[in-house]
Order: C-alpha cells, then sequence, then structure tokens
C-alpha cells in the first residue's frame, strides 16, 4: 500500500511549561491525511526530572508530568479513533503512574482500556547499586545525596513496545529524537546499525522536539523576521520517508512558519559539532546538510549521514543545592537608574555588615542592563550605567542555609522605608535550587526495557 | 569607504545550552554575504565580545551548505540553568549580544 511508503509524526509539546491545546491542530492535520502517523510529546527538561523525583517523595502517587492530563485530554480520543498512537516522555520520575493517570482519562472519555506501554531502565538510583554508580559520577557530585540519576535511553524500547501494539507508550528520560526515531524503527523497520537512516530520523526529531521552535516559535523580529499569526503559532510535523528523507511542515490552519531560516537556526539548536551530534541511537552528522524548499511551510531536509553510536549513554545527575533569594524594588523618573544603583550598593553593604560577605549576590538593573552581564558584574567594569527613565533593581543570592536566604529578602524590603528615595513594587521569594552535571555510563550496565502497564 | 553595520543586519541567529555551554548559531540572510561573514565573525572576535564571561574556549563550526556557523562558548553560563543568578539562566538571549557586532560592508 502507497501510504505505508510515509510515516507523519506530529509534536503536540517541546516543554513541560508548553501550550496545553497545541496538539489539536496537528492530530487534525494528521488524521485528514489518513496514512500511518504518531503523536510525540516531549516535557522533559533537565532540571524537570529532579523536581518530579522530589514530587514523588512527598506523594507517592506523584512524579510524572502535572500537566499530562491536561495535554492529552484534549486530543486523546482523536487519536485513538484515527489510530494515532502517542509516545511522550511525560513519565519523569514515575512512568507507571503517569499509565495509570491516561488510562483514568481513557476510562472517564468512554475509551475503555488502552494497551498502555511503560519503557523503564532510565533511572540509575533504582537500576545500578550505589558503589557503582560513585564509579562514574563528577568529582563535584562526590558525597552529595542525590536527588535524581537518569541515563538517557535510545529508541529501541519505544520501537518495541509500538510493534507490539502500544497505543501509548509513555517513558522517562530518554534521548529527545527518540520519541520520534522509535516510531520510525517501528514503522520501516531500519537496522539498529543503518547509521544513515537513524541519523535522518534523529534529526527529524531534533527538529520536532522543541515544538513551535522549528515552525516560527523563538523566531519573530519585527520588521527584520515577521511571523504570521505567531499567536496562533502551528506546531510541526514531519514526514518521513523509508529511505529517510523527509519534510519538515507543521498543522494545518495554524500561524507560523516553516522555511529555510526557521529550519536552519532550529537544526543548529544544543548541537556542538554538527559532525558529531551524539545520541544514544547513532552519532548523526549534519556538516553537509542541505534544505529545500518543497512548498509552502514545507522544507526537505537532504545529505544527513550518521556514524556508530557511542558505547556509553548520558546521564543527568541532580542534588539539592540550597536556595536562591530574589528581590526587586522599582524606581523612576529623574535620576533612576543611580537611586536603583545605590539601593543594590545599600543591600550589598547591609549584608556585608551582617556577616553575608560570603554570599554570591548579583545586582542587575532592569530597564538598563540585566540579562547580558555575567554573575560576577565583570561586565560592568568600565561601563557607566545608561540613564533610563523606569528602572527595577533585582538583587539575586546563592544560599546555603534558608535563614540566609530570609536575610537578603528581608534587606531588600526593608528599602521601602531605609532606602533611595520613591523606591516602589518590591517582590520577594525564596526557591529551592537544584545542581544538575552529566557523567557517562556503559550501555552494559543498564537493564533497559518495556513492558506493559499494569 | 566602507560602512559599519551590526551583524543584526546580515544574520540572524538562535542559542541553545547544554550545562554550562553556549552555542549560537549566525546564518546569513543573504548567501551572497556568506563570505563577508566567514572573514570577519571570527572565534577571536566572538571571544572579545564574550569576554566577560571568560569563556574557557571558543570554536566555530562552518557550514556553507546552510550559510550558517556555529559558535560553541565554554564555560559561559556561570554554571548554566541549574547554577546561575542571571534571570536568563539558559543564556537565551546571548544571540542578541552577538548579532551587535560590527561588521564592514
Amino acid at each position: 500500500m502507497a501510504s505505508r511508503a510515509l510515516l507523519r509524526i506530529g509534536c503536540g509539546a517541546g516543554f513541560s511549561g508548553d501550550r496545553w491545546d497545541a496538539a489539536v491542530p496537528v492530530v487534525r492535520t494528521l488524521a485528514a491525511a489518513g496514512g500511518p502517523a504518531v503523536l510525540m510529546y516531549e516535557t522533559l527538561a533537565e532540571r524537570t526530572l529532579a523536581l518530579a523525583q522530589l514530587q514523588r517523595r512527598q506523594n507517592p502517587d506523584s512524579g510524572w508530568e502535572p500537566s499530562l492530563e491536561r495535554f492529552v485530554r484534549p486530543v486523546l480520543a482523536d487519536c485513538m479513533a484515527a489510530g494515532i498512537p502517542i509516545v511522550g516522555n511525560f513519565g519523569a520520575a514515575n512512568p507507571a503512574g503517569a499509565a495509570a493517570c491516561i488510562q483514568r482519562l481513557a476510562a472517564g472519555l468512554g475509551l475503555g482500556a488502552l494497551r498502555i506501554a511503560i519503557v523503564e531502565g532510565d533511572d540509575l538510583l533504582q537500576g545500578l547499586a550505589p558503589g557503582r554508580l560513585r564509579e562514574v559520577l563528577p568529582a563535584a557530585v562526590a558525597g552529595r545525596p542525590l536527588v535524581s540519576a537518569n541515563a538517557y535511553l535510545g529508541a529501541q524500547e519505544i520501537a518495541g513496545a509500538l510493534r507490539a501494539g502500544a497505543q501509548v507508550v509513555v517513558t522517562g528520560r530518554v534521548a529527545d529524537p527518540a520519541l520520534a526515531l522509535g516510531p520510525m524503527l517501528a514503522h520501516f523497520g531500519w537496522r539498529e546499525d543503518d547509521w544513515d537512516r537513524l541519523a535522518c530520523g534523529t534529526m527529524a526529531g531534533h527538529l520536532l522536539e522543541c515544538g513551535a521552535q522549528v515552525s516560527g516559535g523563538y523566531f519573530a523580529d519585527p520588521g527584520v523576521k515577521d511571523v504570521p499569526d505567531v499567536a496562533h503559532v502551528g506546531f510541526p510535523i514531519v514526514e518521513m520517508r523509508a529511505d529517510g528523507g523527509f519534510v519538515v511542515a507543521k498543522a494545518d490552519g495554524t500561524g507560523g512558519c516553516v522555511d529555510r531560516r526557521t529550519v536552519t537556526e532550529q537544526i543548529l539548536y544544543e548541537v556542538h559539532d554538527p559532525a558529531a551530534y551524539l545520541t544514544p541511537d547513532v552519532v548523526a552528522d549534519i556538516s553537509q546538510a542541505e534544505l529545500r524548499e518543497a512548498g509552502s511551510d514545507r522544507i526537505e531536509v537532504v545529505g544527513v549521514r550518521g556514524h556508530p553510536r557511542p558505547p556509553t549513554l548520558k546521564a543527568t545527575v541532580c542534588y539539592e543545592g540550597g536556595w536562591l533569594a530574589e528581590g526587586e524594588i522599582s524606581y523612576a523618573g529623574p535620576n533612576a537608574a543611580a537611586r536603583a544603583r545605590l539601593a543594590g550598593d545599600i543591600v550589598r553593604e547591609r549584608l556585608r555588615g551582617l556577616g553575608l560577605s560570603h554570599l554570591k549576590l548579583r545586582c542587575d538593573l532592569l530597564g538598563v542592563a540585566s540579562v547580558f552581564a555575567d554573575d560576577d558584574g565583570r561586565w560592568w567594569e568600565g561601563r557607566a550605567p545608561a540613564e533610563a527613565p523606569d528602572v527595577r533593581l533585582r538583587v539575586a543570592a546563592a544560599c546555603a542555609a534558608h535563614m540566609e536566604a530570609e536575610q537578603v529578602t528581608r534587606e531588600l524590603t526593608a528599602l521601602y522605608t531605609c532606602g533611595p528615595a520613591a523606591g516602589g513594587g518590591v517582590r520577594s521569594a525564596i526557591t529551592p535550587r537544584l545542581h544538575s552535571d552529566s557523567c557517562f555510563v556503559p550501555r552494559e550496565w543498564l537493564r533497559t526495557g518495556w513492558r506493559w502497564a499494569a | 569607504m566602507s560602512r559599519i553595520v551590526p551583524l543584526h543586519a546580515l544574520a540572524h541567529g538562535r542559542t541553545g545550552d547544554k550545562g554550562n555551554r553556549s552555542n549560537i548559531s549566525v546564518i546569513a540572510f543573504d548567501p551572497a554575504h556568506w563570505p563577508l561573514l566567514v572573514e570577519q565573525v571570527t572565534e577571536a572576535r566572538v571571544a572579545q565580545l564574550f569576554a566577560a564571561r571568560r569563556p574557557t574556549a571558543v570554536r566555530r563550526y562552518l557550514l556553507p551548505r546552510l550559510h550558517a556557523m556555529n559558535f560553541v562558548l565554554d564555560d559561559v553560563l556561570d554554571g548554566g540553568v541549574n547554577g546561575a543568578l542571571n534571570l536568563d539562566a539558559h543564556g537565551k538571549t546571548l544571540s542578541s549580544l552577538l548579532l551587535t557586532l560590527p561588521i564592514a560592508l
């Protein structure tokens, strides 16, 4: 059958904070096209998994993507009716819990029991003896209690579950492009060492995994790079052929755009050496890749090559990192920048007097300069702060103890009465910090696989 | 007589982050400007522009078929998304800093 020659993969979310309704036009487009299709969700950034692990410690019946139901509810019935499997890393620290959540949702929608598969083996705190893990941990992490340690798994487990007929595949940590490559392996039957095709599938997944970033999101620059109807930016759909050639498109009837510029920006996103993009499944090489226009909002990607996969798997480890204290206060009108700067100097001086000069403290003047500067303030050296009519001081400090963080926000708040003239609009917050680091684990140490959800 | 324009007039780009490492793409709007970018948007000039962040390495990879280059700056994110005090701990805004680089036409 001719339609088997093409597999469409749509993306429903590119991060945990993404739009809840983005998948609706994607699924409508996939269903209208009629051929084989899969919907993927990528909701698990480096830090997100550690937060999920902390949440699960508080409540064993949690630890998956908090918006799971919000993401899946609007499209679950349509996907199941059209035979579109859903693959997502929304399992986070508790894939079995996420699977149960989806099963409950399906029952509530009158869909009956779904075949839901769970991918396992990424969690190193469960899967490895503590001594084994210590062998590969970076020196900075040694001796610290870990919040999470997860290896990035590849596409094989996802492919296995789909071949067995899974309607939904729930994973924890997998390489983001594997969410798209897994369905391709299952559909086309590509060999595990068909490096060129694996690299094509991986780069297709790479272009999908951040959602709208390939179709007009993270792109608009008014008058320079205009994006049509960007408020309703459509999420991407890849059309993959059996030979590994593919086209990037987007959901019908949506805003945004897919063109040479958007695809070039996204193909290099978070890439280091373009000739060696390391993933668990393949080392992808885009150094000779080319883009071709293939119609309106359609770009064909050609020339992607692959090399044998690395012998180790990357893992991210997270550990508790104390507290972040932040506070802000505004100054406006004549001499605003000078008053805001004085306010920052007062906080610094007060903390010194309180014996907290060891704290790492950062002061920004929002409206003058904030994000370009480095934490140590070297960027400011030799620069006179520009005058600006509306300036907000922001102080931020890294604190080991909560009490230290409280003293920082207290000093900021006290600027109301003790600080420069006409300061207003104080806001402050204390949030827990998580540090992360990465290491590499030999593949053979891990027992990875998939199973049916209970 | 050459005219000076910001890189923003000739190219666009995007920042990505992994850990304490930032990558910034620079992509010519017009392929005709590509040789000019290769000549003037060098590792040395980018290292100078980001000097306050003390990069331990700045590497440039060229992608002539995409009229693009990819800069990789090591250790410039004050520890990265989980460590930095910067409001923009990812360094998402840094492509806009790179696009301020003056280019002589």
